[in-house]
């Protein structure tokens, strides 16, 4: 310990407060009067563990900290199960098959059925249109653009990201709505021998519209998240696959989407959660029906988080214990959801490290 | 020759058979006009619809065409790899279309009450008939709930992330990496039922005399569950990227590992943790549904964020967008613009952060 | 099939970096020619302007003329696609595809070409596995991973992989540098075998190796860092590494190159 290492740690960590006393290690009492004389080693015991120091505390406040995640999880499940037991009790219909939603009467009444339909319908709506759209555009950002135009549209898909739902349901409402509504009128005209889109109208506030807003709103997650996971594709195996006499696109779907496809079903699973959670911007563009219907063009439409929102104003307490049921089973989805998804990416990661 | 040259021929490439034919400029204009010129026809010739159908027809008849065509010409594989090149391209203007829409409409129609009134008075007192009316009151709440959002959960977060990446060891630290994950995920109305079922109406009470109340801090604890995940998950990827011999440095020269983490650690990795902060700021200011929930919405000015109901912007924007009053929708757009600029330059700022970062994968 | 390549004046650039200067060189059918030189020489890019690889990167394009057999491969009515398949290449890092198997890998090139028939995939794989001396540690698990194989046999995979679509050329990029050496000495003695059908070019950083497995041998140099690297000496193997004409060569080859 004759020199003194830590010049150079110092000089590249910034304000790093490693004191002279750090630096000498233990056995050193004396503090050092001069940074060019070499201190000596000290020749007393070495200075024993303590028992509570500040290491012990701060270990175990980070400890905590973590655990914090875990508690709150489970406090969410405990506290929503507290509140929607009562509900249920009172509920003289059947929670999990009736359509109707009436749990404000003196004789409450209200099932999930319709509501849940209703969520699952728009989100496979949204994923259906939004899914193959945002492959493309990563596809396109991370193989086929020039550097000089993938960095900055990824950046505004970034940013659309960031854009909070509420924005994209007011849109919804007061601008998509029309074309929307025309579509359906002349899908209705040409094509109502198909159930989807029969019905005698009134068109537009429908679950199409909802669906096509919420593909909106998850086509720049999805699109950035498997934009970075094509991305990771390893140089070497596209150079592989072209080296062979690959086209662009046979170099893709050898090499980049094999690769990807993991992170895509992930990526693709967390826009579903996000989809099947998305409260104010189907609350903003369905008409509420409480009702199972494949109609995708007619006015209705209902979910499970837009019927929180929209009937939670008028709600009394078994009615608020019945929203807090029916978010109790929107958590339960979207909780198996994202476990899925997490597995999946988890799993890939070991199998990626594996490879490596 | 070879048996797969003779039963797969055209696979194997000798120099007399590497040159390929591509297609004309002139012949794939006129795939072009052609497929435009039938689309037009059919269109109008059956009276089915109006130019936007000839438009999606026509390119959808280009595109088949054109792959045909090209497809003789240049051979299976390369009109495949132009097939899919134009379906991605097509896709990118397919999605850009409304996310365009969007924008526009945005700065269009919020620019119409961006005025000073707006930012300086609150909805207290405004009937269906007046014009004015403003977000003052919607900003403080949005801001005050976010602010004390963010304190309760970024040192929860940063120090979540530091036992993950310096603590953590085994089964216990994957669950709990595992399930920051899946929080992530958790749509932010359950958030918001969760504060109301634990936070408004069952503490609440104890300080209201029994009564369940709202609040703007209600709001700040469901915004701060939100938050929390994706601190962490932020935080723990910027310290992984801190080079291990930096804290070796440090512990050779016997500082304790805290202070190692404190001074040597996070002080590398704070721009990155900023960004992350900065980005779950974003998100958590655009929140609308546990506002709703938990803080109620308000007209007037309310500053104490224990007292009572409050408002916040993307909550006003809601509310004003399902008012029937025939000003409301301009206030709702406006005050639309003011989220979006206020979350697109927390974003932006954090993007430019990150980008100055030295610390990269 | 071995096929013979001429290289007149052949300039490659990055964007406006020239990274190598006029090179001309003439490879003879079924011979081994190794290239050798310090590192950021070029031959590596000369190599992989040989099967049109280097315009993968933005911004890379060539000047000069490169025929095989009297065609210009750079000639714009040349598909670039088949072009590859004609000159294979094999790469510095073993690089199977992670998520195929074993006979997935072998075949890959074939299945591109839209060769579909059970019975001509599998008796290509064998061929091609067989060629690259790698059949009998694999015939039993040709179902595995090949990401799950040596680094060794991973790299016999690809060039199995490379010449199951029978190409004329075989380039390869210092193809044991990843290597142990008894791995090297298999893709050696492999060298040797495949010399029968294909004309082979070999970059190398190993001159032992370059002295050991090629019939002519290259000489790449650059003056200082930033400028082209040019063609310094080409002529037999023997004729390099015994009495080499250029003192540059004399000086890289003896140890002494600064």
């Amino acid at each position: 310990m004759g020199d003194y290492p830590s010049r150079s740690v110092n000089s590249t960590a910034g304000d790093l407060s490693v004191t002279p006393r750090h630096a000498q290690g233990a056995g050193y009492g004396g503090s050092p009067s001069n940074f060019d004389e070499p201190p000596r080693g000290g020749g007393g015991a070495l200075p024993k563990k303590a028992r509570f120091s500040i290491e012990a505390g701060f270990r175990g406040l980070s400890t905590a900290s973590g655990a914090m995640v875990l508690v709150i999880i489970v406090a969410i499940a405990v506290f929503l199960i507290s509140k929607a037991v009562p509900a249920l009790q009172a509920n003289t219909g059947n929670f999990l098959t009736q359509f109707e939603w009436a749990p404000n009467d003196t004789q409450p009444s209200f099932g999930i059925a319709a509501l849940a339909f209703g969520t699952v319908l728009s989100s496979i709506i949204a994923l259906v249109v939004a899914v193959p759209i945002a492959l493309s555009i990563a596809l396109f950002l991370s193989h086929y653009a020039p550097k000089r135009l993938a960095t900055p549209l990824g950046f505004v898909i970034d940013l659309l990201a960031a854009v909070p739902s509420v924005v994209f349901g007011l849109w919804g409402r007061d601008v998509f709505q029309e074309p929307v509504r025309d579509f359906s009128i002349w899908l209705n005209k040409y094509f109502s021998w198909i159930p989807l889109f029969g019905g005698d109208g009134p068109f537009g506030q429908s679950i199409m519209l909802g669906g096509l807003v919420l593909a909106i709103m998850v086509l720049p997650i999805v699109t950035s998240l498997s934009r970075e996971v094509f991305q990771q594709t390893p140089g070497m195996n596209e150079e592989a696959a072209l080296a062979l006499g690959a086209t662009r696109w046979e170099m893709v779907r050898t090499a980049v989407l094999p690769y990807g496809k993991p992170g895509v079903i992930a990526a693709v699973m967390l826009g579903l959660g996000r989809a099947l959670g998305e409260t104010i911007a189907l609350a903003l563009t369905l008409s509420v029906a409480f009702d199972i219907s494949f109609n995708l063009i007619e006015n209705g439409g209902n979910s499970v988080a837009a019927n929180i929102a929209n009937s939670f104003a008028e709600a009394n307490d078994t009615g608020r214990g019945a929203l807090i049921a029916s978010g109790l089973v929107l958590f339960a989805i979207t909780l198996v959801v994202n476990m899925t998804a997490r597995a999946i990416i988890y799993r890939r990661r070991e199998f990626r490290d594996a490879a490596a | 020759m070879s048996l797969l040259d003779r039963e797969v021929p055209g696979v194997v490439m000798t120099p007399d058979n590497i040159r390929s034919r591509t297609l004309p400029v002139a012949v794939n204009l006129a795939i072009a006009a052609g497929a435009f010129a039938v689309a037009a026809a059919v269109v109008f010739g059956l009276a089915i619809g109006n130019w936007v159908l000839v438009v999606v027809l026509g390119a959808a008849f280009y595109l088949v065409g054109l792959n045909v065509v090209a497809g003789r010409i240049e051979g299976r594989r390369a009109a495949r790899d132009r097939a899919m090149k134009s379906l991605i391209y097509a896709a990118c203007v397919l999605a850009i279309l409304p996310l365009a829409s969007v924008v526009w409409t945005l700065v269009s129609k919020g620019i119409g009450r961006l005025d000073a009134d707006f930012f300086n008075t609150s909805m207290n007192n405004i009937g269906a008939r007046d014009p004015e009316g403003g977000a003052y009151h919607a900003i403080i709440g949005t801001l005050e709930q976010v602010g004390i959002a963010t304190l309760m959960s970024v040192p929860l977060g940063v120090l979540g992330a530091i036992y993950l990446v310096e603590y953590g060891r085994g089964k216990f630290a994957t669950t709990v990496r595992f399930f920051v994950d899946v929080m992530t995920g958790i749509p932010s109305i359950v958030a918001g039922l969760f504060i109301l079922s634990f936070w408004v109406l069952i503490v609440s009470p104890w300080f209201n005399n029994g009564q369940p109340r709202f609040s703007g801090f209600a709001a700040a604890l469901a915004l701060a569950v939100l938050m929390l995940p994706t601190i962490v998950r932020s935080t723990e990827e910027m310290l992984r990227l801190v080079p291990g011999p930096l804290r070796e440095g440090a512990y050779a020269l016997g500082v304790p590992q805290w202070k190692t983490i404190l001074s040597v650690v996070l002080p590398t990795a704070l721009p990155g943790i900023v960004t992350g902060i900065m980005l779950a700021v974003a998100r958590a200011a655009g929140e609308t549904a546990p506002v709703l929930l938990v803080a109620g919405g308000a007209a007037a000015i309310n500053f104490d964020p224990f007292g009572g109901n409050q408002q916040s912007l993307s909550l006003f924007v809601y509310q004003q967008a399902g008012d029937a009053s025939r000003y409301a929708p301009d206030r709702a757009w406006t005050a639309a613009l003011t989220l979006v600029a206020l979350v697109l330059i927390l974003t932006v700022a954090a993007k430019l952060l990150a980008r100055r970062n030295k610390l990269s994968r | 099939m071995a096929k013979r390549i001429e290289a007149s004046n052949v300039s490659s650039y990055y964007g406006s970096f020239k990274a190598i200067d006029s090179v001309s060189m003439t490879v003879e059918p079924k011979t081994i020619t190794a290239l050798i030189g310090p590192s950021g020489c070029g031959k590596s890019t000369f190599l992989r302007s040989v099967n049109r690889m280097h315009e993968v990167l933005p911004g890379a394009r060539i000047e000069g003329s490169l025929t095989i057999d009297d065609q210009n491969i750079y000639d714009p009515d040349v598909d670039v696609t088949a072009v590859r398949r004609m000159i294979g290449m094999v790469f510095q890092r073993p690089n199977p595809f992670p998520t195929m198997s074993i006979y997935e890998n072998a075949v890959a090139g074939l299945k591109l070409n839209g060769v579909k028939k059970k019975a001509i995939l599998d008796e290509a794989a064998e061929k091609s596995l067989r060629s690259a001396n790698l059949w009998d540690e694999v015939k039993d698990r040709l179902d595995r991973p090949g990401a799950g194989l040596s680094g060794g046999q991973q790299q016999r995979l690809c060039i199995a992989r490379t010449i199951a679509v029978e190409p004329q050329v075989v380039l390869m990029d210092e193809p044991c540098s990843a290597l142990d050496p008894i791995s090297t000495l298999a893709i050696e003695d492999l060298m040797f075998k495949l010399k029968d059908r294909f004309t082979i070019i070999i970059v190398t950083h190993n001159m032992q190796q370059a002295a050991r497995v090629s019939d002519k041998t290259g000489f790449f140099s650059i003056d200082k860092t930033g400028d082209p690297g040019r063609l310094i000496e080409y002529d037999d193997t023997q004729k390099i590494f015994s009495n080499p004409a250029q003192k540059k060569t004399e000086d890289y080859i003896t140890g002494r190159f600064g």
